[in-house]
């Protein structure tokens, strides 16, 4: 296999090549190789310096990078962003300033805004790494769900995945489906008329209910989490009916487990809401596999890129 | 370019048969493991393996990639292999194995790479050709061929799993040759 060339930065799926994310899916498998063995650390990012800099909540995507940092042997700090406050343009080139003086080599960014990571990379040396921007992007977690489908059906063209809930305001459908994509799978979304993409490639197709999406065969369902904190934006009626329409049910568990369909979901999931409790005891349910594989395909990310060795302006 | 062939078909076999001859010469109650290094060390384990025959344990392959200590330095990556190792290390008499030793760096990362896997009872080193240039306190315990050279010459190794045929060939390439 050929390797590509490294880059510093890793701001969206759209700026990998097909090659780039196939080195980086193959990469990732001797990373999650070194989880059996008895020391899981490796020295290679040694005497580095990995700062996490969430300015959106996430429990889960900063574990999952902090972990990986530290498996290669970096060194990880959390640099505490105040949630309430509303963050400006010019506060965050001044904190790009802050990590510049820090010398820090990867950045990890969440943002709720677009395109954040973007100009963080921009104006830093350090290696940026977007761990999900607004409704824009979220790279790492397109990657680790490509590596989990693989993992499954090797080969992945022409699999067909569906993916459940707001593709509207969800960078992770964003993300994912667009490697499904690049990866030769066939993707379909469902969701609540309002919550489906009125501009969307044209390769995505879509449903408007289970019945429908159901007879299309899929090979994979890939549930997105309802972001309750968006309730209040009416952009369904209620949760109950959410759960009734879109999510998976006791019966629609029983038909998924008769044709043998996989769940995915990128967590943290809604029991009774997305699913009920039985998905998560179901042989073909890939949440714990995808927050397993996130660690890999983090470690594979952070030992690819290559941090810029002078300082940048612009 | 000059080249120069150091070792010939023949040459090679018997290279290894020295290598085989040595570690079957300091023979311990201990059970054997050969462990190659990718890329070239793996045909050089499984041929001292054949050799060897029942007094070998186990067999594996090492991929030192993640325990070098130049990343920085590379602007393109090695394609990672990964290590598979099916039998214990743990107490066992781990031989490492590999084409050519030059530096030692390799080896320096393979004792990270051997080590984070478990606790051999001891390790030693088998090396097809030893071209001097240690810039590590490392030696070898089993050597098939030893040769003295400088930084500015280049030790091939090609051996018929990985290349057409089998020879050791000696350049003269710049001062950073690196094998």
């Amino acid at each position: 296999m050929k390797v590509p060339p490294r880059k510093k930065d890793l701001i969206d799926i759209r700026s990998l090549s097909r090659e780039e994310v196939e080195y980086l899916l193959e990469s990732a498998k001797p990373f999650k190789e070194l989880f059996s063995q008895s020391v899981k650390k490796v020295p290679t990012l040694q005497g580095k310096s990995v700062l996490t800099l969430f300015y959106e909540p996430s429990t889960r995507t900063r574990s999952s990078f902090e972990i990986a940092a530290k498996r290669l042997s970096a060194d990880v700090t959390n640099f505490a962003v105040s949630t309430s406050a509303v963050v400006k343009g010019e506060s965050i080139l001044d904190t790009v300033d802050t990590l510049q003086a820090m010398r820090v080599d990867y950045v990890i960014v969440r943002h709720q805004a677009s395109g954040v990571p973007g100009l963080i990379a921009r104006h830093t040396r350090a290696s940026v790494l977007n761990a999900g921007d607004g409704w824009h992007a979220h790279p790492t977690q397109a990657l680790l769900d490509a590596f989990t489908l693989r993992e499954v059906h090797p080969e992945t063209a022409g699999r067909r995945v569906l993916i459940v809930g707001d593709l509207q305001h969800s960078r992770v459908a964003r993300s994912t489906s667009r490697i499904f994509h690049m990866l030769g799978a066939e993707v379909a979304a469902l969701g609540p008329g309002t919550l489906v993409p009125s501009h969307r490639p044209e390769w995505l197709r879509t449903f408007s209910n289970f019945e429908a999406a159901f007879a299309w065969r899929p090979d994979v369902i890939y549930l997105l989490r309802v972001q309750r904190e968006r309730q209040h934006d009416q952009f369904f009626p209620s949760v109950h009916e959410y759960h009734h329409q879109y999510g998976v049910t006791a019966e629609r568990l029983n038909r998924i487990r008769g044709e043998g369909i996989h769940i995915m979901h990128p967590g943290p999931v809604n029991r009774g809401v997305e699913l009920v409790d039985a998905v998560m005891d179901y042989e073909r349910t890939l949440i714990n596999r995808q927050v397993e594989n996130g660690i890999a395909v983090r470690m594979a990310v952070l030992y690819w890129l290559k941090p810029g060795t002078e300082e940048r302006h612009g | 370019m000059k080249e120069t062939m150091l070792l010939d078909e023949a040459g090679v076999a018997s290279a290894v048969g020295r290598v085989v001859e040595s570690i079957a010469g300091q023979g311990r109650d201990l059970p054997l493991v050969l462990v190659g290094i990718h890329t070239r060390g793996v045909p050089v384990a499984r041929r001292v393996a054949a050799a060897l025959g029942n007094a070998v344990a186990g067999i594996g392959t090492l991929d030192i990639s993640l325990y070098r200590d130049d990343l920085d330095s590379r602007g393109t990556l090695p394609v990672l292999r990964g290590s598979d190792i099916p039998a214990p290390v743990d107490g066992a008499r781990v031989v490492l194995c590999d084409d050519v030793l030059f530096t030692g760096r390799t080896i320096r990362a393979a004792l990270d790479g051997i080590t984070a896997l478990g606790r051999p009872a001891r390790v030693e080193l088998a090396v097809l050709v030893d071209r001097g240039g240690r810039e590590l306190p490392i030696q070898a315990d089993h050597v098939g061929h030893a040769v003295e050279t400088n930084a500015s010459q280049r030790v091939r190794v090609r051996l018929s799993e990985t290349d057409e045929g089998d020879c050791v060939m000696l350049y003269e390439v710049g001062p950073e040759g690196d094998s």
